[in-house]
């Protein structure tokens, strides 16, 4: 089994170089930061648009494989290169990663434990009110892109906080500048941060996960192995619990990393809705000035967590299901 | 008998929830008594109710199902007891086994733990883990399973389907039961697992004394285990009797085409089959349900459903009971011809020489940077078989011997890893196209799951037709063949505008037939074509089967596990063991006087339809489990579970290091086997034989 994983980690970093090429050839194509230069007030010389470009490598005059070949080459030895406005990405990476992981990683374990659950109640009242509750619920948010969604949450908390009188929900930013108290204190004020961006995120995750759980479930609780348990002595709720939860969850581990790809793309969104200073915002921000580098690292990030979500995946599914774990 | 009653079924009512929420009667009014320590077979074709009779008594229908009468388990009320209660008497009380034990057993942990939950369960306190999982080990080496201990920690899809059955009973027996219900036990397991489980099932039994409901479609199985036998139609029992009465002297119609309608490996017989089939759950009339199909049915049958009568024991829900009194199938229904076993003696047809065929493993293909051999198991190792024109050859093994893949090979029409085919006087490794067109009409199969080989969207008339475009003929030419395949298979010319999900399985097949027979094929393989049918209709598609090859149909490849329906059907028979063939010859000389010990063993498993001659019968119970596609092995595959081997001495260096070839050297199509102590025609190994001269040196 370890040399399996092994394996499955070999061509996640085949499939990392791959995705890291594609997404520095077509922001290239795709981006143009000679016009963000050129549109500077005052209009700098073209010797100047020129020189800075090369400072970047991304001058558009050289090809761009070779471009390619000194962004790795530098990739290769840690240093992602230069911003457009002359920082540095590695810094940059290094401030927005932990936003973008927390929300992520949140957003994750909140969407992937309720999905589940609801699911699962939804399949043992089958039919019943809860399970066609349930049902509205999830086809209403899935028909909601993240962006409305967030939107919503955030005008819902504006009035919210109007009608309290003072501010309840926070919905901008990750923390409340220039707090002063104890950890405590900071804690609170992250968690009340968080709170409708996670939401965002997870709810998304709700309605799918949910949906799959409950097909998952309704299929186990007509398996023949179910029956046994009861024909065993079980009770019908605890052979589901002790007997059904487990196989259930087996098919949703592959949901599952196909499922994070979908989360992420709603991350970006919320980032920039609720002014996380995330890498979801550098992308959008940095893909409006032409900021290829930026971009690139972005990419690097999103393929990385992707491919390890993936990976994670590959393990549950064998920690759950012995049938996958030979050879 | 005077033993306590430990079972009492009253006007038990089983119905599902219908479409059209009118709910379908499955189980209407079935009453039956178990007493301690007896066996009650259970027998019926599928849709009569015997799995939903099963369920309820343990409260384990799926829900939607609706339950009333009595179930009196211990005299306590089973039916409308809260589940709470129900579950302590499940498991502990009454216990079940299953038809299926890979998906009756949770995949995902090991069958150890899982006896011992069903041991701790019911414990107050619960003892330890570590004591319960001893137990269980101990459970496990009661019903005969070999390393308990291993096999305890192994999961369920790593152990194959008999030690898998086992087990499943071994976790039945764990609390002691009252009660054991066995839903179709054997049903997915090849005949000689099947012997080695019923004796499990016996032995676990009588080590527990408990009563055993034993419900099965398969009369040979009956036979031979049950003290009492119930038979079910259409949702009631229609008869009850003691077993060597109810196969001696049934006194219901039903019965008596049911018993006529299992071929038997002892004997070709006309069989019975029963024309039309038996009513769709609700549409059952006033009367007696099997009347429409009955010859015997008068007025009074119409009128009303007949109740229980008879004596001593030997019921029947019959009001013609008397007027069958001394008849045989044969004078109530339709009987087919027996085989007229003529030695068809045409020129080969179809020749397999050396055949052989692997397959890479799971996860050895693929991408990777440096090339390793692939590893592989062999599926076939050397098959030889020939089919000449007009006869019909079964080729017979248990699962995983390879007969599917030989059948495969064969139709692929392609250059085979070695070894050679040849049909028709072609080699299939060096067809023109040409050929390869002309020889893939000529060759046609037919498989076991009709419904999944039918197109649920076509019409009959385009499936049938589907070939014959494929083959070029002018429409008008199809326009006329199309009822004319339908006529010859037993079918309406009606049936044309249908579609197949509109049709019972065995029409199913017929429809499958007509397809296959559409253009003319000079070879025609099957794959398991009646495995899936019940008996009464089984027997209605041999009899096509028979008559297609006495009008000089297409020369037959028949694969089947089942013996008896060998001797029904067959010229010649080919075994198979593990990818290679063993013995092949005449039906009646390889069925007379087989000459290979695992032909031996394979025969003697096949259980007969006859509670006198069951328990006189010497059964030889293989050890050990029939081997899948394995890896290249020198010797004789079969030595591991061959009596003869075991009995030798310094001989069996032979059977280890050499292939036994072929011999019995004669004319193409005489008995042949591979085996190097080979049983004369006396029953007697060679090996008790004086030596012959010429012994070949041993390598």
């Amino acid at each position: 089994m370890v040399g399996r994983l092994s394996k499955r980690l070999a061509h996640g970093a085949l499939l990392l170089l791959f995705a890291v090429f594609l997404s520095y050839v077509i922001s290239s194509a795709a981006l143009s930061p000679r016009a963000y230069f050129e549109d500077r007030q005052p209009r700098p010389s073209a010797a100047t648009v020129d020189h800075e470009l090369a400072l970047l490598g991304t001058d558009d005059r050289t090809p761009v494989l070779e471009r390619f070949g000194h962004w790795s080459w530098r990739a290769v030895h840690g240093d992602l290169g230069r911003t457009v406005d002359g920082g540095s990405v590695n810094a940059e990476f290094g401030r927005r990663i932990g936003v973008s992981t927390r929300l992520l990683l949140v957003g994750t374990l909140v969407g992937t434990g309720l999905g589940v659950l609801a699911g699962l109640w939804a399949a043992v009242r089958r039919h019943r009110l809860p399970d066609r509750a349930l049902t509205v619920f999830s086809f209403l948010v899935l028909s909601v892109p993240t962006f409305v969604l967030a939107l919503l949450f955030k005008e819902g908390a504006l009035w919210f906080n109007q009608s309290a009188g003072h501010t309840v929900i926070r919905y901008t930013g990750e923390r409340t500048p220039g707090l002063t108290g104890s950890l405590a204190t900071h804690l609170k004020d992250r968690a009340a941060h968080l709170a409708l961006p996670a939401a965002t995120v997870a709810l998304g995750a709700v309605a799918s996960y949910s949906r799959y759980q409950r097909g998952a479930t309704l299929d186990v609780l007509g398996s023949d192995h179910l029956r046994t348990a009861q024909a065993k002595g079980l009770t019908p709720g605890r052979a589901l619990l002790r007997h059904g939860l487990r196989t259930s969850l087996i098919p949703l581990t592959t949901f599952f990393s196909f499922g994070f790809l979908t989360l992420f793309t709603g991350a970006v969104f919320t980032e920039e809705i609720f002014g996380w200073p995330g890498m979801g915002s550098w992308f959008m921000d940095s893909a409006q000035k032409g900021d290829i580098n930026s971009v690139v690292a972005v990419n690097l990030f999103a393929a990385v967590t992707v491919l390890l979500a993936g990976f994670v995946a590959d393990v549950l599914h064998a920690v759950l299901d012995p049938r996958v774990r030979t050879r | 008998m005077t033993a306590a009653k430990v079972l009492d079924v009253e006007d038990l009512h089983v119905s599902y929830a219908g479409s059209s929420r009118t709910p379908l009667p499955v189980v209407r009014g079935v009453g039956f008594s178990l007493r301690r320590g007896e066996v009650l077979g259970l027998v019926g074709e599928s849709g009569a109710g015997k799995t939903a009779t099963a369920l309820a008594l343990l409260g384990l229908l799926p829900p939607g199902a609706r339950v009333s009468g009595s179930v009196r388990l211990l005299g306590t009320e089973l039916v409308g007891l809260p589940v709470r209660d129900l579950a302590r008497l499940r498991g502990r009380r009454i216990a079940m086994v299953f038809q299926d034990p890979l998906a009756a057993f949770n995949p995902a942990q090991h069958i150890g733990d899982q006896i011992a939950e069903a041991l701790r369960i019911h414990q107050r306190p619960q003892s330890a883990r570590e004591l319960a999982r001893g137990r269980a080990r101990e459970l496990l080496e009661g019903v005969g399973v070999p390393d308990p201990s291993r096999i305890a920690r192994s999961y369920p899809h790593e152990l194959s389907g008999g030690l898998r059955q086992r087990a499943m009973i071994a976790m039945a027996i764990a609390n002691d039961p009252d009660v054991i219900v066995a839903d179709e036990p054997t049903s997915a397991l090849d005949a000689t697992v099947q012997a080695q489980v019923l004796d499990a099932l016996e032995n676990a039994r009588r080590a527990t004394g408990a009563a055993l409901l034993l419900v099965s479609h398969d009369l040979g199985v009956i036979a031979g285990a049950a003290d009492r036998v119930a038979v079910m139609y259409a949702g009631r029992i229609v008869e009850t009797a003691p077993v060597d009465a109810l196969f001696a002297r049934p006194r219901m119609p039903y019965t008596l085409g049911l018993l006529g309608s299992v071929p038997r490996l002892d004997a070709a017989v006309a069989l019975t089959p029963i024309p039309g089939g038996p009513p769709a759950p609700g549409s059952a009339g006033p009367g007696c349900s099997f009347a429409p199909r009955c010859p015997l049915a008068t007025e009074a049958c119409r009128a009303g459903e007949p109740e229980p009568a008879g004596s001593e024991g030997h019921l029947a829900a019959c009001v013609r009971q008397d007027a069958l009194a001394g008849r045989a199938a044969a004078d109530l229904f339709p009987a087919s011809a027996p085989l007229r076993r003529t030695s068809p003696g045409g020129a080969p047809l179809l020749r397999v020489a050396g055949l052989t065929k692997s397959f890479p493993l799971p996860g050895s293909s693929g991408f990777r940077l440096r090339r390793k051999p692939a590893e592989v198991r062999l599926a076939l190792e050397g098959v030889d078989l020939e089919v000449r024109r007009g006869e019909t050859v079964a080729l017979v093994g248990e699962s995983g011997s390879g007969k599917t893949s030989t059948l495969m090979e064969i139709i692929a029409l392609g250059a085979p890893e070695s070894g050679t085919v040849e049909i028709a006087g072609y080699d299939t490794s060096v067809l023109s196209r040409a050929d390869a067109r002309r020889l893939r009409g000529s060759v046609q199969i037919l498989v076991q799951d009709p419904m999944a080989s039918l197109d649920p969207r076509m019409r009959v008339a385009d499936i049938v037709a589907e070939p014959l475009h494929a083959q070029r003929v002018p429409k008008e030419t199809i326009a006329a063949r199309v009822p004319e395949l339908l006529r010859r298979v037993g079918l309406d010319v009606q049936d044309a505008e249908r579609r197949p999900h509109q049709f019972s399985g065995g029409q199913r097949q017929r429809i499958a037939l007509a397809r296959a027979l559409a253009v003319r094929p000079e070879l025609l393989l099957l794959d398991e074509p009646v495995s899936a049918l019940d008996v009464s209709v089984q027997a209605g598609i041999l009899d096509l089967l028979r008559r297609l090859r006495d009008e000089r149909g297409p020369a037959c490849l028949f694969v089947t596990h089942d013996l008896a329906v060998v001797r029904q059907i067959a010229d010649r028979v080919v075994v198979m063991y593990g990818g290679r063939t063993v013995e092949s010859g005449p039906v009646t000389d390889v069925f007379g006087s087989p000459r290979h010990p695992y032909t031996r063993a394979l025969l003697s498993a096949v259980p007969l339809p006859d509670p006198a001659a069951e328990r006189a019968r010497a059964r030889i119970v293989l050890p050990g489990e029939p081997p899948g596609a394995g890896e290249r092995s020198t010797g004789c595959r079969f030595r591991g579970r061959c009596a003869v081997y075991t009995a030798l001495g310094e001989e069996r260096r032979r059977c280890e290091r050499e292939t036994p070839a072929t011999n019995g050297a004669g004319p193409p199509g005489e008995h042949t086997s591979a085996c190097h102590f080979p049983y004369d025609a006396k029953g007697v190994p060679a090996r008790l034989r004086p030596e012959p001269e010429e012994h070949p040196p041993v390598r």
